[in-house]
């Protein structure tokens, strides 16, 4: 299993930087003009009765957009508006990311592919990881959290492993508790991925995904209905 | 806005570009895929379908569903005004729109095309088809007209099409029960106390809407059989309804009070205690007398319903509820010597069964002291129920089909290694009528791992020497029968006529509310 992994993985990076090749120009030109959140939204255009609770999103955004315009931040060449955060996966693995201030966690997952939504099967084939090519763009959509950052779901939970670092977010609303009361494997150090939003005191922060309760129907959680 | 929306273009012309070079490279698509039918189109079988194709990048996957719609209970479950919960129907379209994928609505399972015919044309069948139906409490009077399910109820204010001709008498009475204290029962509550006007600038189906303009109903009661360190209901949707304006809200101080057993409850239970903690508040920080304009909401804690009675004269409507106080029993208290451990195993296998004991494993049992309470109007809000179809494994007791993560296990009474092959299930079909939206995401994870081990190690033929006919030969069998499926596109123009309906009348939607109709745009 280990062996088709490593195949899966190296496949899926060739494809990414196949991708991403094609898509930098667009990235880029978008980047400076638009919200953090904005850029991976195309939904909006899907279903307007959910813009009321997008445009305040987008809109705190835009605030904290306005400190990374003029330099090109997604590159990670200004350091002095980034800090670094790693990301824990399921199985330990550590991502170190930049993200830039004013960005949520959920989105710097996002842009950076990596799954808070339950657990990913990607690695499970071998022969078929070639299908990458196809499904690049796809999967780049569907990490966005149920509710797309609106505190309506629970799906980006994420622990920080650290207290330390726990004890420098602004306390979770009442709105986020209620989500968090929902979530799977809840911690004393959980949080909304969409809540945590990185400023420089957040620099060196880890975040761990919370294990999915694979077997939660039968260890006695009975889960609420909607 | 104007750059936004600019920028939106371009992100949309540059998916689409994507996906255009998709098709081109076509690796995917091979000629003998596995392919797989997904039964229901909720959130069971939209995240199914996203798992299997991102776990099995060479699997078709269609969904289908008895309605013209997609959706399920994000359509017709959640409140219209939870906006929000429903921005997850974005996710699931793309799901739907994904080149592997479709959607195919309009057609029955069980009535146009039988179980066994779908498992020929597919390697792999999940049903994923929720639970349609209510449990019942089996007491005298349940059938008197003016009694109906929450998910009627439910159905009816958001547009189902099966929903629209419950028409609940709103006028008629001022006084509305409730049974049950879950998040249905809270949705029902508030729906019916809101000020119609706020309710006006949601989705809810005009019909309802007008209904409850014109209803008569003051006074809301909420019944439970246990106390409210064991409610049922979570502390957004309690929060909410608490904090409608104008509402004056009655918790007895009394039942406030904990026992041993509730406290350790509420120190092991997060949302225990803050469902608690809000129902103290609320109960200390009321006003000891509403106003006379003011409507009211009632929390009746410790009461189970005996019978319905009706209002005499033969009318067949009910006119009020009997309820038997109860006190809440440590499940093994009354249990003497020897029998303990047979019998606290009976008593966890019914906990399990009901779902009617939570975290604390303490039941209501009655006292023999009885309650009238005037009512016109009940909503039984105790648990929706799936129904079997033929050819299916079913535990009637449970309303579950009895399976092993997923799988499905042959009628062979309990022999585990007996599985109906290619054959699985999700959702509450699989683990009963609970839980919210994203409890089917690690649902839908455990049945795709399931299938994909199953794959791996052969259990399920490989698609190369056994092809199936799959979406072809599934439509082919249809139009035999001159059975309309509706795709995917079709919803797209029901879902923008909606749209266009709604901004008529400054509401983000008008559902379609009657087949009729719905099809009628489906097809233009």
């Amino acid at each position: 299993m280990s062996r088709s992994r490593l195949f899966s993985r190296i496949g899926a990076g060739i494809v990414k930087e196949l991708s991403r090749g094609q898509c930098t120009a667009f990235y880029r030109t978008s980047f400076i003009q638009r919200p953090y959140s904005a850029r991976w939204q195309p939904q909006v255009e899907l279903h307007p009765e959910t813009k009321g609770h997008q445009g305040t999103i987008s809109q705190k955004h835009r605030q904290f957009s306005s400190t990374a315009t003029g330099s090109d931040s997604a590159d990670g060449s200004d350091l002095n508006e980034m800090i670094s955060v790693a990301f824990v996966d399921k199985d330990g693995e550590e991502t170190d990311i930049k993200v830039p201030i004013g960005m949520s966690m959920l989105e710097a997952a996002h842009e950076n592919d990596i799954e808070l939504e339950g657990k990913d099967y990607n690695a499970i084939f071998l022969d078929q990881h070639i299908s990458f090519l196809v499904d690049y763009n796809w999967v780049l959509c569907f990490c966005t959290g149920a509710c797309e950052g609106s505190l309506a779901c629970s799906t980006c939970h994420v622990i920080v492993t650290d207290m330390e670092y726990y004890n420098k977010l602004e306390d979770p609303t009442d709105e986020e508790n209620d989500m968090l009361d929902l979530a799977f494997g809840l911690t004393e150090t959980s949080r909304l991925g969409c809540q945590v939003i990185a400023k420089p005191e957040l620099n060196g922060m880890r975040i761990a995904l919370p294990a999915a309760t694979r077997n939660f129907a039968v260890d006695g959680y009975v889960p609420k209905p909607h | 806005m104007a750059i936004f929306d600019q920028a939106i273009r371009r992100l949309s012309l540059s998916l689409s570009l994507s996906r255009r070079r998709s098709s081109l490279s076509f690796s995917t698509l091979s000629s003998n895929p596995l392919r797989v039918c997904v039964v229901g189109a909720g959130p069971a079988g939209f995240y199914t379908a996203e798992k299997m194709l991102k776990a099995h990048h060479g699997a078709e996957v269609d969904i289908i569903d008895r309605l013209p719609t997609p959706f399920g209970l994000v359509r017709s479950g959640v409140a219209p005004d939870h906006p929000e919960t429903k921005i997850v129907m974005n996710q699931f379209s793309k799901a739907a729109q994904h080149e592997r994928c479709s959607f195919f609505g309009n057609f029955t399972l069980g009535s146009s095309v039988s179980l066994s015919e779908l498992r020929e044309l597919y390697h792999v069948v999940v049903l994923a088809y929720g639970a349609e139906s209510d449990r019942a409490l089996g007491i005298p009077g349940e059938y008197l007209s003016g009694i109906h399910s929450a998910r009627e109820f439910v159905w009816w204010y958001n547009g189902h099409p099966d929903g629209k001709n419950l028409s609940p008498d709103l006028k008629s009475t001022d006084t509305a029960v409730i049974l049950g204290q879950g998040n249905v029962a809270l949705d029902a509550a508030r729906i019916l106390l809101q000020s119609t006007s706020v309710l006006a600038t949601t989705d809810i189906a005009s019909h309802a809407l007008e209904a409850l303009e014109q209803s008569s109903i003051r006074k809301v009661y909420l019944v439970g059989r246990r106390g409210p360190a064991q409610a049922a209901c979570t502390a957004k949707e309690l929060r909410e309804v608490l904090g409608i304006k104008d509402l004056y809200i009655h918790i007895n101080e009394v039942d406030l009070h904990k026992s041993p057993e509730d406290e350790e409850v509420l120190k092991n239970n997060r949302i225990h205690r803050r469902v608690y903690e809000l129902l103290s508040k609320a109960a200390t920080s009321a006003p000891s007398h509403p106003s006379s304009s003011q409507r009211e909401l009632h929390f009746v804690f410790f009461r189970k319903p005996d019978r319905f009675l009706d209002s005499g004269e033969g009318s067949g409507r009910v006119a009020g509820v009997h309820f038997e106080k109860t006190v809440l029993k440590g499940a093994f208290l009354s249990i003497n010597g020897v029998v303990v451990t047979a019998l606290s195993h009976l008593l966890y296998v019914a906990q399990h069964l009901n779902r009617t004991v939570g975290p604390g494993k303490q039941i209501a049992v009655g006292t023999g002291s009885y309650e009238y309470l005037d009512c016109g109007l009940v909503l039984k809000s105790i648990g929706y129920k799936s129904l079997p179809v033929d050819g299916l494994p079913f535990d009637h007791e449970k309303g579950v089909v009895p399976n092993i993560k997923g799988r499905v296990l042959a009628e062979t009474s309990g022999d585990p290694t007996q599985l109906e092959k290619g054959l699985y299930v999700c959702g509450w079909l699989k683990r009963g009528p609970t839980g919210i939206i994203a409890t089917n995401l690690y649902c839908a994870e455990e049945t795709v791992a399931s299938i994909s081990e199953d794959v791996h190690q052969g259990e399920i033929a490989p698609t190369s020497t056994f092809p199936k006919p799959g979406r072809q030969g599934l439509l082919q069998l249809l139009d035999n029968r001159d059975v309309r499926a509706v795709p995917f596109s079709a919803w797209e123009k029901i879902d923008s006529e909606e749209r266009r309906l709604g901004n008529l009348r400054s509401k983000p939607r008008e559902k379609l509310t009657t087949y009729e109709n719905l099809l009628k745009v489906a097809t233009e």
